[in-house]
């Protein structure tokens, strides 16, 4: 088992079947360290698989040895919202994950994780949140390599965690409007959970059919999937601890074991990319942000090493 | 280089530019000069504002008068001049209306922005360089259009409320439709 | 009926001409920004220089105007000094606040200029009460600029729960997107909304005309929107793009539809209901815009506060793609 390699919340309305089916296998042939549990995206899916099914999926994983983090609502507006997260962040012994700051009001002073849809974007903000009890911090997506070095070079000092995510589709937007609803002409309140037939996310063509964003929910999402496999020595040598990976549809036991393998060394980066271009990911994989370009590029290692 | 842009909606019709200028474009040169020599002087930081564009050549393309301006907006190398419709001089932009509606766009007491984010200006070429030249016209107190018809005394100001009437017209004709 | 508290208008300036234009007109208030990443519309050719920003600032206090700083994008790290020294200069310039999102820039407010009024910008999208009560409590944040995503009672029960002053937008360019928590700019052009301040910007913008006379707008690499012979162009910013997807039939607005907020028909509730002030959105717009539709809420509240009825002008023209909305204060409905 890899303790530096995490399994990110599930952003998607995967069925409760699935998601079970999903979390026992990883439980029994993952090597990731950490499972992130719980909804981030909506709140209208809980009755579905959090409220019944989450103990003992979390249970579950805890016996094969994973560290399991509870991760919350990025967005908190209505009644029912705050109050599922004051009841959230009242919870003891749990890991607990912020995406929202309302949560900090709550968990001030309480050791508490910082989630990659919180914005920290430099070092003082960093070290005030850790300073009210943050011990992790995952990072945005879109923070270019440059940043990541000067937070890892503060949480060294601070003896803080830094996560950064290296494969899946990244978050790049969020809305209080439901855009899978309103692809289907209905809203949040009507949705029917239209989004539950897009378990990887709805892709958004441009009017000249290049395929672009993902809808999911209130969230936009990159096309493209992350992949900075060929950036984990490096982003180790400033100061990133954990790499974490976003469950897909793909096949995340063979994805979680290829990253495995290249942080151990087993395995080289072009024999790891190569797995994961193997799963029948339809979408290109996209390394943009993490060189301060643009996050849909892609820039192969052949020309960096040249 | 920006490609001349082909469009009915610009062409020019009833409500248009009411009058054809009769001058050659040689004799109109020393005029534009001193206009923009003029408006230089009253407005020092509109050129700061244009930053590294006022180095830029802009192309003003009114598509209902038989000529066009040709603009350099830079204090150390003011140029302004009418140029005709062939063989445009190279030029990093290209703004492209009807007469009444560039003047318009100049013209700080009415608001250009319906028109620049619409059909009804086209912008060919660098399109940051446009927006800046925009955004600098715009920090104006007194509008460039009122000092250029100053210029011309009497007659001038005449010319531009004509002008602004027939504009307004034109806008409101647009939107009743 | 209660006693009314009359509330600020609150006014845009993306240019020295444009705060002149504004305080002329009645403005309570102007905000505007420094000509760098500090803030969020950091557009060229656009802003203060800091000399131009003392001048308006007296010129403003002169005319009775309030000035605030707009300093509400998120330094990166190694670059946090950039937005102190706009903190430091706007103090001494005099700036009655700094509207501010980033943790780290209302700290050091907090901790240096103790005197100096911090309003929470939009940017921070602090849309629940704990979300802003903690922004209260940990740097005694005065004022709540609040995302336009809440009903007019949601606006009143909220105003019930938390200790400060509350300014909603109510007329200007609309969006249900959570500002400050949007990077659609930077997967596309690499430039960042929160970092530079730059939303769509014009230097990846190109017009393309086609042979069948259609017009398409681009951002970098991607058709944002095209549009036909007869149909009237917008800036290409992507979450006002048209796009396709398998659920719909050709073409349509994912995200937002260009429309303009308009809520003056809505002011005598809001004002009943306790907000404290009105944003009027448009720093990137025409200083005759500017003029315009600060006068006509000028007259608007005024009118309202003396028991009258509010002239209201026809601001439709003045509106993005001449529709316009009264968004989600009436409302749940658009969710």
């Amino acid at each position: 088992m890899n303790p530096s390699l995490t399994l990110g919340p599930n952003l998607f309305h995967w069925p409760a079947k699935q998601r079970i089916d999903f979390y026992n296998r990883i439980a029994d042939e993952s090597p990731v360290g950490t499972v992130y549990l719980g909804e981030v995206i909506c709140s209208k899916r809980t009755p579905f698989f959090d409220d019944v099914h989450l103990p003992a999926v979390a249970e579950r994983l805890e016996r094969a040895g994973k560290t399991v983090v509870y991760s919350s609502f990025s967005e908190v507006v209505i009644k029912r919202e705050r109050n599922i997260l004051m009841e959230w962040s009242k919870q003891e012994g749990r890991d607990l994950e912020v995406n929202n700051t309302a949560a900090l009001l709550h968990l001030k002073d309480r050791p508490h994780r910082i989630g990659g849809l919180l914005n920290v974007y430099n070092e003082d903000t960093m070290s005030y949140l850790a300073g009210q009890g943050a011990t992790h911090f995952s990072l945005l997506p879109e923070l270019p390599r440059a940043t990541i070095a000067r937070l890892g070079e503060k949480a060294r000092e601070l003896g803080v965690g830094v996560e950064v995510q290296v494969f899946g589709r990244a978050s790049l937007a969020l809305s209080a409007r439901c855009y899978h609803a309103r692809a289907h002409e209905r809203t949040k309140n009507n949705c029917q959970f239209v989004c539950g037939e897009d378990p990887d996310g709805m892709t958004l063509k441009t009017m000249d059919e290049k395929p672009f964003l993902t809808i999911n929910g209130i969230q936009t999402l990159s096309y493209g999937y992350l992949d900075l496999m060929a950036d984990l020595d490096d982003m180790r040598s400033i100061g990133v601890t954990h790499f974490r990976v976003m469950p897909h549809t793909c096949d995340m036991i063979a994805v979680t074991r290829a990253f495995d393998d290249v942080l151990a060394g087993r395995v080289d980066v072009a024999e790891g990319e190569a797995k994961l271009r193997e799963l029948g990911i339809e979408a290109p994989f996209i390394n943009g942000f993490y060189r301060g370009r643009a996050g849909h590029d892609w820039v192969p290692r052949v020309t960096e090493m040249a | 280089m920006a490609s001349e842009p082909q469009s009915s909606r610009l062409g020019a019709g009833p409500g248009g530019f009411a009058f054809a200028p009769p001058l050659p474009l040689f004799l109109l040169n020393p005029i534009l000069k001193r206009i923009v020599h003029r408006i230089a002087v009253q407005n020092p930081d509109m050129f700061d504002r244009l930053g590294p564009h006022r180095h830029a050549y802009f192309l003003i393309d009114p598509v209902d008068i038989p000529f066009m301006l040709y603009l350099r907006p830079d204090p150390e190398a003011l140029d302004f001049r009418a140029v005709g419709r062939r063989n445009p001089p190279p030029h990093a932009a290209r703004i492209s209306g009807k007469f009444l509606d560039l003047l318009t766009l100049m013209d700080t007491e009415q608001d250009g922005d319906a028109l620049f984010f619409s059909r009804d200006l086209i912008v060919t070429g660098d399109t940051e360089a446009v927006v800046c030249l925009r955004n600098a016209l715009d920090d104006v107190d007194d509008p460039i259009a009122e000092s250029v018809a100053d210029m011309f005394g009497p007659p001038g100001r005449a010319a531009l409320n004509a002008l602004r009437r027939a504009a307004e017209n034109a806008q409101k004709r647009k939107g009743a439709k | 009926m209660n006693a009314m508290v009359k509330p600020e208008l609150i006014c845009p300036a993306g240019t020295p001409a444009a705060l002149r234009s504004a305080v002329d007109a009645g403005a309570d208030a102007v905000y505007c920004g420094y000509q760098n990443a500090t803030n969020a519309r950091n557009f060229v050719g656009l802003n203060f220089t800091p000399e131009e920003m003392e001048n308006s600032i007296r010129y403003a206090h002169e005319g009775g105007t309030k000035v605030l700083i707009t300093l509400n994008t998120f330094p990166p790290a190694g670059k946090v000094e950039l937005w102190k020294e706009m903190v430091d200069l706007s103090a001494r310039l005099g700036a009655d606040a700094c509207i501010v999102a980033d943790i780290a820039v209302a700290a050091y407010i907090r901790d240096n200029h103790p005197d100096m009024r911090i309003h929470l910008s939009v940017q921070a999208a602090a849309s629940s009460p704990e979300a802003i009560e903690y922004y209260v409590r940990e740097f005694g944040v005065k004022r709540v600029v609040l995302p336009r995503i809440m009903t007019v009672s949601e606006i009143r029960d909220l105003l019930k729960e938390i200790p400060c002053e509350v300014e909603t937008f109510i007329f200007g360019n609309h969006g249900l997107m959570v500002e400050g928590r949007c990077s659609l700019t930077t997967y596309v052009t690499g430039q960042s909304t929160n970092m530079d301040g730059a939303c769509s910007p014009a230097a990846c913008v190109k017009y393309e005309r086609a042979d069948d006379g259609s017009m398409s707008t681009i951002l970098g690499d991607y058709m944002i929107d095209r549009f036909g012979p007869e149909e009237t162009a917008g800036y290409p910013t992507i979450c006002k793009g048209r796009y396709k997807c398998d659920a719909r039939d050709g073409g349509y607005y994912a995200f937002e539809e260009p429309v303009s907020l308009n809520a003056s028909n809505m002011l005598p509730d809001l004002i009943t209901a306790g907000v404290h002030a009105f944003k009027i959105e448009g720093r990137q717009r025409s200083k005759a815009y500017v003029k315009k539709v600060v006068a006509a809420f000028r007259e608007a509240v005024d009118s309202i506060m003396a028991g009258q009825e509010p002239k209201l002008a026809d601001l439709i023209a003045l509106t993005e793609g001449q529709k316009q909305t009264e968004g989600a204060l009436k409302t749940k409905k658009w969710r």
